[in-house]
Order: C-alpha cells, then structure tokens, then sequence
C-alpha cells in the first residue's frame, strides 16, 4: 500500500522553480531518507508534503486521498523541526497536549496519550517543566512526542538531529530507528547527513537541484551510485574518480587510463555496452582498494603523498599516474609507507562503477 | 597618584554636568508645583522660582471642579473621564487590530501583503492634519462626527500603521517554524492567534499600551475636532482653562490644571519604563 504519493509535483518561489515533475511513491511503513546538499530542495518537497507551502502543479497523495491542497492538520500528519519549534509559553505536557486540546479530544484520551509517548521517550520527569529549561537533546524528544501524540499514518522530520552536538546526534539516531521499528509508522526524513541516510533509511531520495538523482536501498546507492553525483556525495573520503577511455575490442573491454595503464574491464556488467570508444570515469570506493593485491584483482600503482590517521581507519592518500587517489587501510596494519614510494594497489571489478564522462550516469 | 587624581577630577566634571543638566529639566516642574501650591497673592508677591510660604492645596481643588472652561464651571474632573472613555477603548482596539494585522502579514502573508505593509508604513509618516477635513465629512456623512464611537475610530485608524508596524516586525522575529508547527497541530487563524501568538507577545504588548495610551492621552487635535462638546477630552478643557480668563489670570489653578492633566502618562512613564526600555530594545533588535 502506499502512504504518499507525490505525482508530478511542481513549485515554484516567484520566477524560480524549485522543483519540477517530481514523482515519489513511499509505501506504508518505509522509512524514506531525502539526502542533499542546502538548496535542493528537500526542504521544499518535505514542507509540500506538511501542507506548509503551496503546490503550483501535481498532486500529493496522502493515503490514497488527495491533499494536494488541504489543510496541514487534515493530512494525518506529524511533524518534527529543526528548531524543535516548542511552543514556550507553556510546558511540555502543554506542548504535547497543544493539538488535541485544539482537536477538543476528550479528557481521559489526552492522558492516555501523553502517558503512552511521554513513557515511550522518557519523557516523564520533565512533563510540567518549560521547554526552556530542557537540554537540546531533551526538547528535541519532547518535539517528537509532540508529533507522536498527533497519532498520524505519516511523520515528517525535517533535519531534526542537525542542532544537537555528535554524541547526543549518535543517541538520537539509534533511539529514532528503534521507534521506527517499534511503531512501524511510514516517515519521511530530510537530512545533508549522509550517516544518518545511511543509518536510517530504507530508501534514501538522493536530491540535487530539485531533481531525485536516484532512489534506492541504502547499499544500492552505496553500492552502485546512478551517476556521477551520488557516488561523489555519498561516502568519506569520497569516491576516486580516474578519468581514461573505454576501448571495446571485440569480446573484450579495455579501461585506459590517461597516463597508458590499461585495464581489462571485460567482466564489468554494463548497462549498455559501448560499441565505439568512449571518455569514461572508473569510480573506486577508498575502502575498496586493497593493498596487498592478490591474484584476480585488478592493479593500479599509487604514489603516496600523505597519511591521515582516524583511529580505526587510515587514509593515505596520493595519486595513481596524474589523478588523486585514496586509500582506506585498517589502522593495525600499522603502515607508513614514505612520501614519494609507490604501493601497489588491487581492486575489484565487483565493486568498481564506471561514468561516462559526457553525462555522468553509469555505464 | 597623579593619574587617580585626574580621575577623579574628570569624575566630578561629569557629575556636575549631569546635575546641572538634570536641574535643568526639573526646573519647569518645580516652577509648576511650586506656583501650583501658592495663592495668587503669594505668586503675584513673589518670584516664580520661590518655595511656597504657606502651601495650599486650594488651586488643586478649583483645578480639578471649578474652573471655568468657558462656559461651564466644573474645573478638569470631567475632562479626565472623557479622556479615560476615549483612551481605554482606543488603545485596546488599536492594539488588537494592529496585533491581528501584524500577525497575518507576518505569518500568514496573503497576497498583495508586502503592498499593504508598504502602504501602512508610508501612512505612518502623513501628517494627520492632511487627513483632517475629509475625515470630518466621511464621520459626519455616517453620523460618527462629536461623538464618542467618532473619536475612538479616528484613534484607532491613525494608530493602526504604528501599532501593525511594531507588531508585524515582532513577530517577524519569532521562528517560522512556530507558526508551522502550530499549523501541523490544527491550529487555525484565531487559534493560532489567541492560544500561542498573543501569550508570546507581552514584551510588544507592554511598549504598545504606553505609546498608545500616553499618546491618545496627550491628543489634543482630533479630541478638539471630533469629540464634541460632550466628550471633550483633558487636553482640551486644559486649554480652555488656560485660555478662558476673567478678570484676574489664576496661574495656580492653570498650573495644577496642567499637572493634573499630565499626571496619567507621567504615573505610567514611571511605572513602567523598565518595561518600556526593554520592549523598545527587543523590538530594535529583532525589528
């Protein structure tokens, strides 16, 4: 069953249009992750789906009802902001009440409620505190129960850890993916974090200039990014992108590299399979370079430039002919190799990504 | 020791500034209650800057019920409860209109709201006199001129742009994301309004009832031309006080007339300019 349903959507800010023929089906119960850099608007298509801004084209579908253009509060939806957003006139319990005293639910119902969410957060203790004298990590739980009291079939939280320092950022995430599990309500997230798409998702919606770049499973886009965009913003350190040219010769496949290296690419399960030869980027995750290449793998020579340590990982990076190139090394391996030597490096075909370069999508 | 020295030498110099600077503001005052307190024997035999030999309250007592305004004998009193009927309805009107206004522009901002907004501020800046005679024909044509509900209206018309403009900046200030959540919560236009904006809005509040009650108070113009003779406020009688005389003029009673008058927005500048001042900041900050 699906819980949203976002058709076409158009909207625009005066002359500029923000998003344009947008489609995005969620089922119920999926825990959709829209990822992108500020300004491409994730924001935007959230806000949409809240009811918070107008829709100029489309329509959005909330439970296979038509809201394109209701009310936020007839949209069976809840809501959690960066800002928190705490009403702080009042106290938490009065926040959490806040909708279903405007609802004019009965009494015994609103105790039931906030019982229930206030035990589930723990947020208990501080019910008749204000939210001004809560810690962010606090108000951000009581912001969510604010939203859980609502009792909706759809949540939307827009970059709701982005105000809390690393640590209690961790926590959060992990209490947010119990909760998910424990109330299997459909959610829809917006964060630039990639930890938390990653963490959190089961589909993440990759945004870059209004347009979904790709919408998969988390290890699908990590895995195999659609184009040039995601497998740079997805990952860190990023993705190596080493430009050449794809050479098909009969039954095989050859990747040249720009200094003359080439690479036999045969077993690569292309898309489409080039005729001609063609400019081609070989994308290749740092953490899936090997050091100690083995039989199989594919080589490249790397000239090393500097280490960075990370406590349970390294990176050294360098560059392989003329193009940069890192590598993520388990720290135990203790290596330090000297500036200026060359290591020998391997990788798979199985894990590789090959671009074309006029385009940017995956071959 | 030298250095300390010149301190405190600069020191004195800026106190003594700042008292001959504060004795200059209070002298007027002082010339006021001091005449207000003497008899006219005493004012005429004396200088204006002389203490009272023998104060008396009397001047107070004509002031306040038996001066003559004209025609009429009964002194300041019933100006003060004209001037309470006009104030009173006015501020709270014009408050809450502007409040309203403020807060639909700011959050809710429907079409053509960036015009209205530009249209109130230039407004704010007309002088009122242009106004003036088509309005008189505008209240007379609906049967509002001299009368109370008149005066009220044009107070709270001119009041509007000041009041919208303070209010529309405040809540400007406020997260946006306050507003949405309210909505996401099922909050209405009015809901919204009266269960979340109002009771964050006492800092602006608390500025709007001073400027608009001491400045309703202090009117002198639209009270002569639009109460009538029956709602004439303080500022008014004051003046026909002052100005009406027969025979001998009663300084005393002109200058307890006068601080009679002045008394309510003094009494409110002092209670509440702590407020005031913080009101004032906050709106300058987040305006």
């Amino acid at each position: 069953m699906t819980a949203v349903s976002i058709q076409d959507l158009e909207i625009q800010f005066g002359a500029v249009k923000v998003l344009q023929n947008l489609n995005l089906d969620i089922a119920s119960g999926e825990f959709i992750v829209l990822l992108g850099s500020s300004g491409c608007g994730k924001s935007t298509l959230l806000n949409s789906v809240a009811g918070l801004i107008d829709v100029h084209g489309g329509k959005i579908m909330i439970g296979n009802k038509d809201m394109t253009h209701a009310e936020p509060k007839d949209r069976g939806i809840g809501m959690v902001f960066q800002s928190y957003a705490l009403y702080p006139q009042t106290t938490v319990e009065g926040n959490l009440t806040f909708g279903l005293r405007m609802a004019k639910l009965p009494k015994n119902e609103i105790e039931r409620r906030v019982a229930k969410v206030s035990d589930m957060l723990q947020i208990k203790p501080y019910l008749k505190r204000r939210p001004s004298a809560l810690s962010g990590g606090q108000r951000q739980r009581v912001a969510i129960g604010r939203a859980l009291v609502r009792d909706a079939d759809v949540y939307l939280f827009d970059e709701p850890l982005s105000n809390l320092d690393a640590k209690l950022r961790a926590e959060l995430r992990v209490e947010l993916k119990t909760l998910h599990e424990d109330i299997g309500k459909t959610m829809i997230y917006v964060t630039h974090d990639q930890v938390e798409a990653m963490t959190l998702a089961t589909r993440i919606a990759v945004m870059q200039n209004g347009v979904i770049q790709q919408l998969a499973s988390p290890e699908e886009i990590y895995n195999r990014p659609a184009n040039l965009f995601v497998a740079d913003f997805i990952g860190s350190p990023a993705m190596n992108f080493l430009s050449g040219t794809i050479v098909p010769q009969g039954e095989r496949v050859e990747f040249k590299l720009k200094d003359g290296h080439a690479l036999d690419v045969s077993p690569y399960p292309f898309a489409r399979r080039p005729a001609a030869p063609m400019e081609a980027i070989l994308g290749i995750r740092p953490e899936h370079l090997a050091i100690s290449p083995r039989e199989g793998l594919l080589p490249l020579d790397m000239v090393v430039n500097v280490i960075e340590t990370m406590g349970a990982d390294a990176v050294i990076w360098g560059t392989c002919g003329s193009q940069k190139i890192s590598v993520r090394v388990n720290s135990e391996l203790k290596l330090n190799p000297a500036r200026g030597s060359t290591l020998k490096l391997g990788f798979s075909l199985g894990s590789a990504s090959l671009f074309s370069q006029a385009d940017g999508v995956r071959l | 020791m030298a250095q300390r020295q010149e301190k405190n030498i600069a020191r004195i110099g800026v106190y003594a500034f700042l008292a001959i600077m504060a004795a200059f503001f209070l002298m007027p005052l002082y010339v006021m209650v001091a005449t207000s307190l003497k008899t006219m024997d005493e004012v005429r035999g004396s200088s204006i800057f002389a203490f009272p030999l023998r104060p008396t309250l009397e001047a107070w007592k004509t002031a306040w019920s038996s001066a003559c305004t004209g025609l009429t004998c009964s002194g300041v009193s019933v100006g003060f409860f004209n001037s309470l009927k006009i104030m009173i309805p006015s501020t709270f009107l014009s408050i809450l209109l502007g409040a309203v206004t403020g807060y639909a522009l700011s959050f809710w901002r429907p079409k053509g709201a960036g015009i209205i907004f530009a249209v109130l501020v230039v407004a704010a800046f007309i002088p009122y006199q242009v106004f003036i005679y088509p309005l008189v024909r505008v209240l007379s044509q609906v049967g509002l001129y001299n009368s109370l509900a008149g005066i009220i209206m044009v107070h709270v018309i001119f009041g509007l742009p000041v009041m919208v403009l303070m209010f529309r900046n405040y809540y400007a200030g406020l997260p946006r994301d306050l507003f949405s959540a309210a909505r996401v919560d099922g909050g209405g236009f009015w809901d919204i309004f009266f269960r979340l904006m109002l009771p964050l809005s006492p800092p602006i509040l608390i500025v709007a009832v001073i400027l608009q009650s001491t400045h309703i108070w202090n009117d002198f113009l639209f009270g002569l031309v639009f109460a009538g003779s029956d709602n004439r406020p303080m500022t008014v009688l004051l003046n026909n006080i002052v100005n009406t005389t027969q025979g001998e003029k009663a300084y005393n009673v002109d200058m307890a007339a006068t601080i009679l008058t002045a008394l309510v927005p003094l009494v409110i500048y002092l209670a509440s300019g702590r407020w005031f001042v913080r009101g004032i900041a906050a709106g300058a900050v987040k305006g």
